[in-house]
Parts: C-alpha cells; sequence; structure tokens
C-alpha cells in the first residue's frame, strides 16, 4: 500500500465529497425547483465539502510522511538493551541506527548483525506497517470526517461561495509566504554561516586586506597554507570587470534603444528587437567559452603586436563580452522608458520647430533619464552577479591591479573556485564564500533596491 | 444656444424654397472663405489616412489679427485640418495631404521648404497641457535656444520674462522660474504652452481645444488671453464649445464629415445659419 494510493484514494474522496455537497445543498433546499433560495450556487457547496474532505487530510498525510520516520527510530533505539549502546558517542549511536535500517531494507550493513541489531530491525520493520496502516486509516477517516463537518454545514443560508473564497485566499497566502520564508531562510543562512566565518577571520582584514590567498592548513605541519581572506583584490576585480561591461553595454544599448523606438521603421523595428533579444537568449557558458577561446586571444595578439604585455585571460576580454551580453537588457528597458515619454512631450517639441534630434536629446531622454538610470543600475547588478563569463575569461589571480589587460578574479568566480570539490564545511575557506556571497547580496540587493525606487518615482511622473 | 429651432426657420424662411434646398443640403462650403487681409490661405485641401479621406477639399483663409474658430461633431476632421496648418501630420504614419495650403504666399506643402522652421512660425497649443519635465523658464526657454533667437542670458531671461507675460503668467510664477513647470495648476499649465509658443514669435497660432482639459476659472482666463493676443497673431482655434466659439472668434467655420460645411462672421453663423446640417448642429439636434 503506497502513499500514492492513499493520495489517489484522497481525490477520489474529494470528487465524491464534491458530488454529495453538492446534492446536499440542493435537497436542504427542497429539491432543484428551488434552488434559488439557496445563498450559493449548488456547485459551491460541492466545493466546499471537496475542500473540507480533501485539505486537513492532506495536511495530516503530510505532516505524517514528515515525521514518521523520526518517531519510529526514538522507539527503536528508546527499546534497544542499554548494553549495546554503553559508552558510545552520539555519532556512534547514529552509526548503529543506521545499520538498523540498512538491516531493515535490505542494503549492507557495515558490521557483523547482532542478535539484538536483528531484533531492533524486525521490530522497525513492525512498527513501520503499523504505522502505514495507522497513517491510512486516520487520513481516510479526517477525510470522511471532514466531508461530515460540511455535510452537516450546509444549508440554504450557509454562505458556501464565500467560504470558499476564503479557503482560496489561505491556500494562496501559504503559497505566497512559501517563496518569501524560501528567500528569508537563504539570507538567514548565509548570514549565519557569514558570522561563523568573521568569528575566524577579523571583518576588518576581509573588507580591507590586499591579499587574498584562501588556503588553510589541513595539517599543523603544513608549508605555505597560511590563508589569507583580503577581499579586496576581488572587490576591484569586480568592479573593473563591471565597469567595462557598462562601458560596452550602455553606448550601444541606449542608442540602439533610441534608434529603435524614435527613428526604425515598423519594418525595421521587427526584424532588429527580436534579433537583439537573441542575445539575451544566449546561455551565459556559451558567451564564457566565446569570452575565453575567441575574444582573450585576439585581444592577445592584438596586444602583442602593440607590443603591450597582455594576460591570456584578461578583464578586457571578459568584461568586453558581458558587456555584449547586458546590451539587450540595457536597451530593452531604455526602450521601454523612451516610450513610455507621452507622445504629447514630442508633439509639444515639433510643434515649437525642434528637429527630431533635438527632440530627442532635449525633451525625450531628460524625460526618461531616471528610468533609464534605474535600467543601468539594475544592468550593473547583473553584471556584479554575473559568474560563468568571468569563471571561463577572467581567471583566479587575486591581482590588485587597475590595468585592464591583467587577469583579475571577481567575487562570483573565487564563490566557485571555494566551493567545486570536495570540502571542508567548517573551515574559514569554505565559509569565506559565504561572506563573499553576503557581500555580493548586499550590494546587489542595495543596487536593485534603489533602481526600483527611481524607476517608481519616473513612472509616478506619467500617470 | 438660446435660439431655437423656430426662430430659426423663421429668419431662414424670407429665401426662396428651391434656393433653400439647394444651399442648404451641398457638401459645398456654404459662406465666404476668403478675408480681405489673408495670413494664411488654403484651397482644397484633402487629407487621408491611408486610404480613408479624413479632409474633402476644404478651402479657407485665417486673416491677420483675427480668432478663426472650428466647430463640428466629433471626428469631423477640425483637428486634422489644424493639423495640416502647421504640417503636424506629417509626424502621422500614411498620412498624406494635397491642395494648396500657403502661408504669406508661401505654399508651405512646398518640396522644397523644411517643416521644421515652418512650426516656429506656425505655433501649436494642444488639448492636453504637454509642459515638457524642465523648470518653467526652461520650458519658455527651450524654443529660443534651439532657434538660437538670442545672443547671451540677459537677452534670454527677457525674452522668457516678455513671453510669460503676454500669457497672463507672469506675475503667477515669477519667483519660482526654476521650478518645474509640470508642477504647476492645469490652466497655469496651459498658459506656460501659450508662453511657450509666443517665445519662438510665431505669426499664427493653431489651438486645439485648448481649454477642454481645464475648469471654467481657467478657461475663462485662456480665452481673454486668446483675445488679448489676437492684436499680433492669427489664431485658429479648435473648440467643443459653441459658447467659446462665440466669445472668442471672429469668424466660425462648421466641419461635418470632412466637409467645411459653412464659414461666416461667428455672429452670423450662431444666428442665422445658412445650412441645415450647420443648424441642426448648433441648435443642438446632433453633435
Amino acid at each position: 500500500m503506497h502513499s500514492s494510493t492513499l493520495l489517489i484514494v484522497l481525490l477520489g474522496l474529494m470528487a465524491i465529497a464534491y458530488h454529495f455537497g453538492r446534492k446536499r445543498a440542493i435537497s436542504t433546499a427542497g429539491g432543484v425547483a428551488r434552488i434559488s433560495t439557496l445563498h450559493s450556487l449548488p456547485a459551491y457547496y460541492g466545493l466546499y465539502a471537496a475542500l473540507w474532505a480533501g485539505i486537513p487530510a492532506l495536511l495530516l498525510m503530510g505532516l505524517w510522511t514528515g515525521f514518521q520516520n523520526e518517531i519510529l527510530v526514538a522507539i527503536v533505539k528508546s527499546e534497544l538493551p542499554p548494553t549495546l549502546l554503553d559508552g558510545m558517542s552520539s555519532g556512534q549511536i547514529g552509526l548503529v541506527v543506521n545499520d538498523i535500517k540498512n538491516l531493515a531494507s535490505g542494503a549492507i550493513v557495515s558490521g557483523a548483525v547482532t542478535p539484538e541489531m536483528q531484533a531492533a530491525a524486525d521490530r522497525y520493520i513492525q512498527l513501520n506497517q503499523i504505522a502505514r496502516w495507522a497513517m491510512w486509516l486516520a487520513v481516510l477517516a479526517l477525510a470522511v470526517g471532514g466531508m461530515a463537518y460540511a455535510w452537516a454545514k450546509t444549508t440554504p443560508t450557509m454562505r458556501a461561495r464565500n467560504r470558499v473564497e476564503t479557503i482560496f485566499m489561505v491556500i494562496l497566502v501559504v503559497f505566497s509566504s512559501i517563496a518569501i520564508l524560501t528567500t528569508l531562510g537563504i539570507v538567514l543562512s548565509v548570514l549565519f554561516e557569514s558570522l561563523r566565518f568573521f568569528q575566524s577571520i577579523s571583518p576588518l582584514d576581509f573588507f580591507f586586506g590586499t591579499l587574498w590567498s584562501p588556503q588553510t592548513a589541513l595539517r599543523a605541519d603544513q608549508v605555505g597554507a597560511s590563508g589569507a581572506f583580503g577581499a579586496v583584490p576581488l572587490f576591484t576585480g569586480t568592479l573593473m570587470v563591471s565597469a567595462i561591461a557598462m562601458l560596452v553595454a550602455v553606448p550601444i544599448g541606449l542608442m540602439s534603444a533610441i534608434y529603435l523606438s524614435e527613428y526604425a521603421p515598423r519594418r525595421v523595428r521587427s526584424l532588429a528587437k527580436p534579433t537583439l533579444e537573441v542575445l539575451a537568449g544566449v546561455p551565459t557558458v556559451v558567451y564564457g567559452f566565446f569570452a575565453a577561446l575567441t575574444v582573450a586571444p585576439v585581444i592577445r595578439d592584438l596586444g602583442m603586436a602593440m607590443g603591450l604585455n597582455v594576460a591570456s585571460e584578461s578583464a578586457l576580454a571578459a568584461g568586453l563580452v558581458m558587456g555584449i551580453m547586458i546590451i539587450p537588457f540595457v536597451s530593452s528597458l531604455s526602450e521601454d522608458v523612451i516610450n513610455a515619454v507621452p507622445q504629447a512631450m514630442r508633439d509639444g517639441s515639433y510643434a515649437l520647430g525642434a528637429t527630431q534630434s533635438e527632440t530627442i536629446w532635449r525633451v525625450i531622454i531628460p524625460a526618461a533619464l531616471p528610468g533609464i538610470v534605474g535600467g543601468i543600475l539594475l544592468a550593473v547588478s547583473r553584471a556584479i552577479g554575473e559568474t560563468m563569463i568571468v569563471v571561463m575569461a577572467a581567471g583566479l589571480a587575486a591581482n590588485l591591479t587597475a590595468n585592464p589587460l591583467d587577469s583579475v578574479t571577481t567575487v562570483t568566480v573565487q564563490i566557485v573556485t571555494l566551493l567545486t570539490g570536495d570540502q571542508e564545511f567548517d573551515s574559514p575557506k569554505t565559509m569565506a564564500a559565504f561572506a563573499l556571497g553576503l557581500t555580493l547580496f548586499v550590494v546587489t540587493l542595495t543596487l536593485n533596491m534603489i533602481a526600483l525606487q527611481i524607476v517608481r518615482k519616473y513612472r509616478e511622473q506619467y500617470e | 444656444m438660446s435660439t431655437t429651432v423656430d426662430e430659426m426657420s423663421r429668419r431662414t424662411g424670407a429665401m426662396s424654397s428651391a434656393e433653400l434646398a439647394g444651399e442648404r443640403e451641398s457638401r459645398a462650403t456654404v459662406g465666404d472663405v476668403t478675408v480681405a487681409n489673408p495670413r494664411m490661405v488654403c484651397r482644397g485641401v484633402d487629407v487621408w489616412y491611408g486610404a480613408k479621406q479624413a479632409i474633402k477639399g476644404v478651402s479657407l483663409d485665417i486673416g491677420k489679427n483675427e480668432v478663426v474658430s472650428m466647430i463640428g461633431p466629433s471626428g469631423c476632421g477640425k483637428s486634422t485640418f489644424l493639423r495640416c496648418l502647421n504640417r503636424m501630420n506629417d509626424t502621422i504614419d500614411g498620412c498624406r495631404v494635397t491642395g494648396s495650403i500657403q502661408l504669406d504666399g508661401q505654399d508651405i506643402y512646398d518640396k522644397g521648404l523644411d517643416p521644421v522652421p515652418l512650426r516656429a512660425q506656425v505655433g501649436m497649443v494642444f488639448q492636453k497641457p504637454n509642459p515638457f519635465p524642465k523648470s518653467i523658464y526652461e520650458n519658455v526657454a527651450y524654443g529660443p535656444r534651439i532657434h538660437g533667437l538670442t545672443n547671451n542670458k540677459a537677452e534670454l531671461d527677457e525674452l522668457v520674462s516678455a513671453s510669460l507675460q503676454k500669457a497672463g503668467l507672469w506675475n503667477e510664477v515669477k519667483d519660482r522660474l526654476d521650478q518645474p513647470g509640470t508642477g504647476l495648476s492645469g490652466g497655469q499649465q496651459q498658459r506656460l504652452c501659450i508662453a511657450r509658443t509666443i517665445a519662438v514669435s510665431p505669426e499664427v497660432i493653431l489651438m486645439d481645444e485648448p481649454c477642454s482639459a481645464l475648469d471654467p476659472i481657467a478657461t475663462a482666463i485662456i480665452e481673454e488671453l486668446i483675445d488679448e493676443l489676437r492684436a499680433n497673431y492669427s489664431i485658429a482655434i479648435v473648440t467643443h464649445s459653441m459658447q467659446q466659439a462665440a466669445r472668442v472668434s471672429q469668424r466660425t467655420a462648421y466641419f461635418h464629415l470632412g466637409d467645411l460645411i459653412e464659414v461666416g462672421e461667428t455672429n452670423q453663423i450662431f444666428t442665422n445659419p445658412k445650412h441645415r446640417l450647420t443648424e441642426d448642429y448648433i441648435t443642438g439636434r446632433f453633435g
């Protein structure tokens, strides 16, 4: 008897509840002819009954499946002979419990099977069986109970329509709080891990130190693993790559937005806009190897030809390609705000004898500027958080440099390198990733909030 | 209008019935479209939006120092015709204008003529006040700046204040010229738009229902202003309010479904319309 069978049975019960709820409403009203005396349409009474039959039972089933195992393990553990666990640490007890579970499910067991363990495993299997039947019974009883409750409640004056409305609202609230709570959970987990990191590394060293070398010693006698967590080179690297990206994306994106919204004939626009948006659809990993394998060598060769010393993984290459990635972002946001400037502004300017370009530069762009700035800030926060391109093209060397031809590394790249591969979960090296992530999160969140505020303010101007 | 239909029919009763039937039903313009001292002369103007004809062979003069009002039911083409006079229709895709429109003897649809400076000569005030999202000062200075009308800041200041004075707004805004024009009240915004138009010293000012978004007090101020502006400019005004047309204009043109039905002295149009459609409209039978 699998729990999915129970789910199907429950759905069946809900259908039955719907049917009977509807019937019941009609009969309490005194037949089909007197349906108009009901407060709500019969279907709402049916829905009301179905929801009462389904939701409490489903909740119980979810809770039961969630907690059943833990309770059973606790029972089995308490019944184990005390001699078996004598002098064991909590970790060792965990191993024994694991063995018992493996034994019960027929998987491989770590040590020799003692009779006590065999007995415990049998007991576990038995308890499991009981629990499963108990769950079936309880869930079905609750479903029938819910149905009965709805049945008893059904009278012609019961406001089934409003009650169904309330139930749906509650369901929607629950689902939306799941999304919000998840975000909150992520933020808190990052925050607490970061706090743990800052217990071993001072925030002063982290935010103002200029040496980044996140190696920690595994053994006391290890050489060259002192560990330095000064994140300044990462911040400057991130800033430089983002700045190069914005230098590429802002002029190109803005100009193309102006052309598309003000000058382009409809045919050109219908072709050019989707083409530009294809750029936004290219996976960032593709941009990444385009940057690493195509752009970076070209830049290096060009630099060499001019007698410059260019690293093969330069900030310039990563920034250029990231800028190309962000172009559609800037252009579509700018186009939206330019289009939002009322036609009356254009008319007013033309009626004074202004040319199209005078109108654009002196009226449209100033009017749209707050929105454009907001869009650019959103693009900056994307650039800062972008990972794939810089992982492939920017390199790992944490150089503190202002030379875009040099190799730099960014916050996101370091998070990736800190967490790929096997890690200890309590070393400062791993937890540095959380501190970096928190910093990144705070910066992009601030940028986004400023940007949204600006965009909103601008929208209000014309509404 | 206080004139009743009965009074109307008594007045027109003097005409012979044949004459009446011919003149009162045709779509050829009734009344004299010319004036003694024209500033703008329009002859046989057709306007097409794609395949749809919005204006059919309209001829009309706009004289110096006069206010011509254009009335008619919604969709009759009066705004479209107004927008022909400064080639604002050029900005609409698929709009085509034929016929001749002259400003001081110069065909404004001439191939060699640049519509951009034309719009400085023939200014326009729109239905909804549309100040730029700039300061009051910058709103007025916008036109003079792009046309290079002044040589230095002092001259520009002078021009801005003169324009605001002519638009009757100076006393209300002289202490806050650096504040945004969008922060003014609707009526003030509309006068700001008029000041902005005056600042580039046009010869003709076109007004497209300039008071329809304003309250009665703001409307009265604007109407008074229009009457003052007549001393220096020719004004063509489109309006939905027949009272307004009667108050501000010397001549009135009645449009109906793209035809110019009747033109005449405002007094005559409102007291003694010659065409049946005009009469129906001003007596409130439709529109």
